[in-house]
């Protein structure tokens, strides 16, 4: 291999680095001061180039020049920043008080609005953006042809870290971003208008998305899928670098960038796990990222979110859940498909549950739960398809499966906290995702296996369903006993106070180890389960999607009570199957639904349940 | 063109009408239950769903089907997981009581799917999705599959480069099951069509994220004489433009996956690549045959839009359902199954015949090559494959349904 | 056997040396007051001591063990309970759901995952909270009480791990003057009732001098003095740097108290 072939090939790494951390500055600049983790970031990104395929080409009808194209380029950008502004004011400012995860909730609802309002108003076939006039040919760099407009990308991403940085310290807008991103309460203490530093902070990271987007319409066309294949890089890049840190966020998009121009050539197959996999090891290196810093450790004590204080079931509770028990066992009198509802709901609700073990009652919060899941699933399908063992002992294994992995995972998760925490359950979650995907012959790869059927005797939908309901009512009430037991106790005084809890004596960090592998083995089952109930297996399964089907499961329950995640699962997958069958555009009612229940019940369904009773008594 | 589409479903239930409907009265309508990817994959599966209707439309207005019957389809998204839609195919199957099942775009849904037809013994026609291993390792007695396979169209492009002098090649395919088993697929069948032939890169970049300047600049370096691409859709157009700019095609053979069919070229537009050997659908160019110009006509009076390859397929499926139904005569599920096994159609794209062996049907496609018309991509020279040459051998068939 | 013997402790933060070479000894049943102004190293200290921050030099022995950078837990297994500047307890369970936690740590019965924790130790954690007086306040949750209540809560968990040795930073913070001493009278009497050792620091210098057996006066990280509260408040040396004028009467009211 030749250097001047290295040389081109490390310039292609730079373009896609300043491409990326065009983007993941604007990500990271939004979390630094509201703390929230974006995920409508990627949105901002779509909207860009979409805004920019429409402006641009109509710019290039008055005058094919470059000045034009860009001029096009920063209109789409300002544009993007001017929806950011409408987001903040019509969505976050009504939530920077709810818990983190309602919020993450809500922004992933916006995604889903905007993936369909973006096929509505501009149909789902892929736009092809103009060139830039003027770059539009290739330079010749030691033999080696290389696209001018390429040489300007590079030039773009130090140019813009340059402005921010201009921006940070010689304007006022910028000294308070740097400060409220350094100590929130500071910022409210020096009675700065909050509001207008929040909508300010918006509009620069949805102009920055946008601007990426825009960037890039000379490379790709628009297409309705770049929000998400957008996203999880963005959030790699801002967790290498370090959440809030913006030259952290350009050295860790240069070190992508380069991984990934050098990974094809080395391994052309796997590039996708060596993104995940480079960011699992600076978070296992260094906790915080490469230039970020630790949480100011709160001086002030605040009730955590979560269940606080888990009491036996009331009279009207117990009523509650004898129904919906009763309703359960009823339901094969009603007909064949509510069985099949009914069966997965009960599944999910296992899995809600689990999580809930580990937000609700452990404080852990995981972005990366459906990947036990997921591997319980496998663990089962592939002893039934490959080892040819019935149901029975599969079934066995799904616990164990989901548990194995956890407990390997949890080893360097609880390692950490917070979003660091969240973000590195996520890395494993797509490393366990990209393998399970790539490794085709064991796993079937993305078709996944199929004949994962139930033996004989539950093969019909009603005996499966009670065999189900049995398992999961089971293991759900194992479970809540165990919150109640000293355990549970114990990763819940942990979650209050990890100092304290170290100074009584408690391991913390084996104690929330035990706790995830527990919740692992839980969710396994619960895939497990599933499969069953499917008869196939496949990396879906695994999937941030399906993560995210959990969290919006158990925070619409509520996550503050032990039982409000299996009301919760109930009601998201009822609305899920009754949007589906109604319309193609089934995600923006998802979206807005999502949406709706974070405004109106930011305590889930359980709290509104115990605001209306309190109301009566 | 995006609406909308409210099923009845929806209605039904806005209206508070009871669930509860007639089953098989003699003269209600024949239900058929289709899913597919309408919300996430909306370039191909609206245009299928359109030409559907239109197809659905005239077989009811020239009598129906069994002696009067008409025929309906009922719509259901898939959710593009295989856990959402053997949800949906169960709703369709036990709430809509269709008689049976067609559909799916993914290959995993569709395996996801044809698996669970076979434990309901229920027929499941697939019509999109592209693996192998839907007729063969993974094949049923439900399961038919109407359009070529990625086989059969990968072999149709060796046979179009075959004895040419182009030894040194690349191959450049998305990483998952439809890329690899192209790739795989190529390589088994190249040595026969161009002896000596070597393989001196492959690049497998992720679905939907191909960072397409360090895959150009790999292709390029390992300086292949031709380059067997697989890529599609957005990631298509970012590998084209790439690769035009820094000069990866020049004086090189390229082959093509489906690059000829609407649905990816019109994405490419003005940056469509001179010459690529590709399988497409130039609906445009197709002469000679009435009834797909009558097709053609129709849908783009009904559409004001051209069609697209999932067009040509949504109305190809309906045309071979009702054959298939008035062929049976009945809507009893083994017995469909069987009157499927070798049944011939009359098919806007000629007699398609539903192979018995593998249940894998033998329509075509055009195999040609691309150029840039005005500022639209087109195909040249083409030339209509008739699936049936280029199915598998029955000696793989049986091996690999054997197990 | 000395109970705690602290010697050379070191830490430095960046450029900031919070502690240098600190050394002193400790008896059972003896309390030892660290006085010293603001950011003088005190709570550093006491995070050697009690396993929260590993020094950069120096040794901490308890009862001739070296417990010297083991963690928190196990510095609480042999037998060191505390509290924290800023009372630390488990929000979100009782007054007595937090003490019961305690016991059940004690009892190393965190791992059961059965039975139901809040029916555990109820009668040893309420004896405990009968001592600090707070049995009355058991049921509330611990988020309502007054802060001064919530110290004396943190006391009572830091006693459900029977220790030998107490750590006690700034253990009346936030409470009423009349309610320091009662508290410091509390603890005094349990130390030496019990043998226990006590380390504190106060910043109300009424309580250090009528309690303290022994003074430490800790200033930038350096101990500038020691000696019982007479020897402490004589030393011209901490007249100037710390006691000053208000110290010095703090000093002559204890005597008097004490007469
Ligand atoms: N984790 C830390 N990182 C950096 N510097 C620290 C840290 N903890 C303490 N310091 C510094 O070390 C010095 C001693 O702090 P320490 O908290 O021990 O003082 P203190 O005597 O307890 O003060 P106070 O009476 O205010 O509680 C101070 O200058 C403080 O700023
Ligand atoms: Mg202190």
């Amino acid at each position: 291999m030749q250097w001047d072939f290295l040389l081109v090939q490390s310039l292609s790494g730079l373009a896609s680095a300043s491409s990326l951390f065009v983007i993941a500055s604007g990500l990271t600049i939004v979390f630094g001061v509201t703390r929230i983790v974006n995920f409508a970031h990627g949105s901002f990104y779509m909207l860009g180039a979409y805004i920019a395929v429409t402006v641009v080409p109509w710019l290039l009808e008055i005058d094919r020049s470059p000045w034009l194209f860009f001029v096009g380029v920063l209109v789409s950008a300002l544009a993007v920043g001017a929806l950011g502004v409408l987001m903040e004011m019509l969505l976050l400012r009504r939530i920077y008080r709810v818990p983190e995860l309602f919020q993450l909730l809500a922004t992933f609802g916006v995604v889903l609005i905007v993936q369909d309002l973006v096929l509505l108003v501009w149909g789902p076939v892929d736009i092809p953006g103009p060139r830039a006039p003027g770059l539009r040919h290739g330079v010749v760099i030691l033999d080696q042809r290389f696209p001018a407009y390429e040489l300007f990308l590079i030039a773009v991403g130090p140019a813009v870290l340059g402005l921010l940085w201009l921006l940070m310290h010689r304007t006022r807008f910028g000294v308070l971003i740097r400060a409220a991103t350094q100590d929130r309460e500071m910022v409210g203490a020096l009675g700065v208008n909050q509001a207008m530093l929040f909508t300010g902070t918006l509009f620069l990271g949805a102009a920055l998305a946008g601007l990426g987007g825009a960037l890039q319409i000379p490379r790709v066309s628009a297409n309705s899928q770049m929000d998400l294949s957008i996203i999880t890089e963005a959030f790699v890049v801002t967790v290498i670098g370090g959440m809030g840190s913006v030259p952290g966020a350009f050295i860790a998009a240069l070190l992508i960038g380069q991984l990934q121009a050098f990974g094809v050539l080395i391994f052309p197959k796997i590039t996708l796990v060596l993104v995940f996999l480079l960011m699992a090891v600076v978070l296992v290196i260094k906790p915080w990222g490469l230039l970020g810093k630790p949480e100011a450790a709160a001086g002030r004590v605040v009730l955590p979110e979560g269940i606080l204080d888990p009491r036996p079931l009331d009279r009207a509770g117990k009523m509650l859940a004898a129904l919906g028990l009763a309703a359960v066992l009823a339901l094969p009198l009603l007909d064949a498909y509510a069985v099949k509802v009914g069966t997965e709901v009960l599944i999910l609700a296992l899995a809600a549950f689990s999580l809930n073990f580990l937000v609700g009652n452990g404080g852990i919060v995981s972005f990366g739960h459906a990947a036990y899941f997921g591997l319980g699933a496998y663990g089962a399908g592939l002893l039934v398809v490959k080892a040819g063992l019935p149901m029975e002992p599969a079934l066995l294994a799904a616990p164990i499966a989901g548990g194995a992995f956890a407990a390997l995972f949890g080893f360097f998760v609880v390692r950490l906290s917070g979003i660091y925490l969240a973000m590195l359950t996520l890395a494993f979650a797509q490393i366990a995702y990209a393998v399970v995907f790539q490794w085709v012959e064991v796993t079937g790869g993305d078709n996944g296996l199929v004949g994962v059927w139930p033996s004989r005797w539950a093969a019909s939908r009603e005996v499966y369903h009670y065999l189900v309901a049995a398992v999961t009512v089971a293991a759900i009430i194992l479970l809540r006993r165990v919150i109640h037991a000293p355990f549970g106790a114990t990763l819940r005084a942990a979650r209050d106070s990890a100092q304290r809890a170290d100074a009584i004596g408690v391991d913390v960090r084996t104690h929330r180890w035990l706790g995830f592998t527990l919740a692992g083995a839980a969710a396994g089952l619960a895939g497990g389960l599933y499969a069953f109930s499917k008869g196939s297996i496949d990396p879906t399964l695994l999937g941030i999607p399906m993560s995210v089907d959990f969290l919006s499961m158990l925070l619409l329950g509520g996550i503050q009570s032990v039982l409000g995640p299996v009301a919760g699962t109930a009601a998201f997958h009822a609305a899920k199957d009754f949007f589906m069958p109604l319309t193609d555009h089934w995600r923006l009612f998802l979206g807005l639904s999502i949406i709706a229940m974070v405004l109106v019940f930011p305590r889930g369904l359980a709290g509104a349940w115990d605001t209306l009773r309190r109301r009566r008594a | 063109m995006s609406r909308f589409a409210l099923s009845r479903r929806a209605l039904g239930a806005a209206a508070l009408l009871p669930l509860a409907r007639p089953a098989f009265a003699q003269n209600a309508p024949i239900r058929i239950g289709e899913l597919n990817s309408y919300s996430r994959m909306a370039a191909f599966a609206v245009p299928y769903r359109n030409a559907m209707q239109q197809a659905q439309d005239a077989v009811n207005a020239a009598g129906g089907v069994m002696g009067g019957r008409r025929i309906e389809f009922v719509f259901r998204d898939d959710g593009s997981t295989p856990g959402d839609a053997v949800r949906v195919a169960e709703e369709l199957l036990t709430r809509e009581n269709v008689a049976f099942l067609a559909g799916t775009f993914l290959s995993n849904v569709g395996l996801a799917v044809a698996d669970f037809a076979n434990q309901r013994k229920r027929l499941f026609l697939a019509t999109e999705p592209l693996t192998d291993a839907l007729t063969m390792a993974q094949g049923n007695r439900y399961t038919w599959r109407l359009r070529p396979s990625t086989f059969m169209q990968t072999r149709m492009l060796v046979e179009a480069i075959r004895g040419r002098n182009v030894r040194r090649w690349a191959i450049v395919a998305p990483n998952y099951e439809y890329g690899q088993s192209a790739a795989a697929n190529f390589k088994r069948l190249l040595p026969a069509a161009i002896p000596g032939a070597e393989i001196v890169a492959e690049q497998f970049p992720a679905l939907g994220r191909v960072d397409a300047g360090a895959t150009v600049g790999a292709l390029g370096q390992a300086r292949p004489d031709g380059i067997f691409n697989v890529l599609f859709g957005a990631d298509l157009t970012a590998f084209v433009r790439e690769g035009n700019t820094r000069g990866l095609f020049e004086r090189r053979t390229v082959v093509s996956l489906l690059t000829g069919e609407p649905e990816y070229m019109i994405p490419l537009g003005e940056e469509t690549p001179e010459g690529w050997i590709v399988t497409g659908y130039p609906w445009e160019q197709v002469t000679g045959m009435p009834t797909h110009q009558a097709f053609v006509d129709g849908y783009r009076a009904r559409f004001n839009d051209t069609p697209r390859k999932g067009s040509l397929l949504g109305y190809v499926t309906v045309q071979v359902i009702a054959n298939l139904l008035n062929k049976a005569n009945t809507l009893d599920n083994e017995a469909l199954v069987d009157a499927l096994r070798d049944l011939r159609t009359d098919t806007v794209v000629g007699p398609v015949t539903m192979r018995g062996i593998d249940q894998q049907g033998t329509m075509g496609t055009w195999v040609g090559e691309t150029t840039l018309r005005g500022r639209q991509g087109a195909m040249r020279n083409i030339r209509y494959a008739d699936g049936a040459d280029y199915m598998f051998s029955e000696e793989e068939v049986r091996a690999a349904r054997r197990t | 056997m000395t109970l705690l013997s602290a010697e050379g402790l070191t830490k430095r933060f960046g450029g900031v040396l919070a502690a240098k070479d600190v050394s002193f000894g400790l008896e059972g049943g003896e309390m030892l007051a660290i006085i010293g102004p603001n950011g003088a190293g005190k709570s550093t200290t006491f995070n050697m001591v009690g396993g929260q921050l590993r020094p950069d030099a120096g040794r901490v022995t308890l009862a001739g063990q070296d417990i010297t950078g083991m963690p928190p837990r196990a510095v609480c297994r042999m037998g060191v309970g505390r509290t924290f500047q800023v009372a630390q307890t488990f929000l979100s369970f009782s007054v007595i759901g937090n003490v019961q936690m305690a016991l059940i740590a004690h009892h190393g019965q965190t791992r059961m995952l059965l039975p139901d924790a809040m029916a555990m130790h109820q009668d040893a954690a309420l004896a405990l909270l009968e001592r600090v007086g707070m049995a009355a306040q058991a049921d509330r949750p611990i988020g309502e009480l007054a802060y001064g209540d919530v110290k004396r809560v943190e006391l009572a968990i830091a006693l459900a791990a029977a220790p030998r040795l107490l750590l006690m930073d700034e253990p009346t913070a936030g409470m009423a003057p009349a309610e320091r001493s009662a508290l410091m009278a509390l603890v005094a009497g349990i130390a030496r009732a019990e043998r226990i050792g006590v380390l504190f620091t106060e910043h109300d210098m009424d309580a250090v001098f009528a309690h303290a057996d022994r003074i430490l006066v800790l200033v930038r990280g350096e101990i500038i003095a020691r000696g019982t509260p007479e020897e402490v408040r004589a030393d011209p040396e901490v007249q100037r740097v710390y006691l000053g004028h208000s110290g010095t009467r703090a000093a002559e009211r204890a005597r008097r108290a004490h007469g």
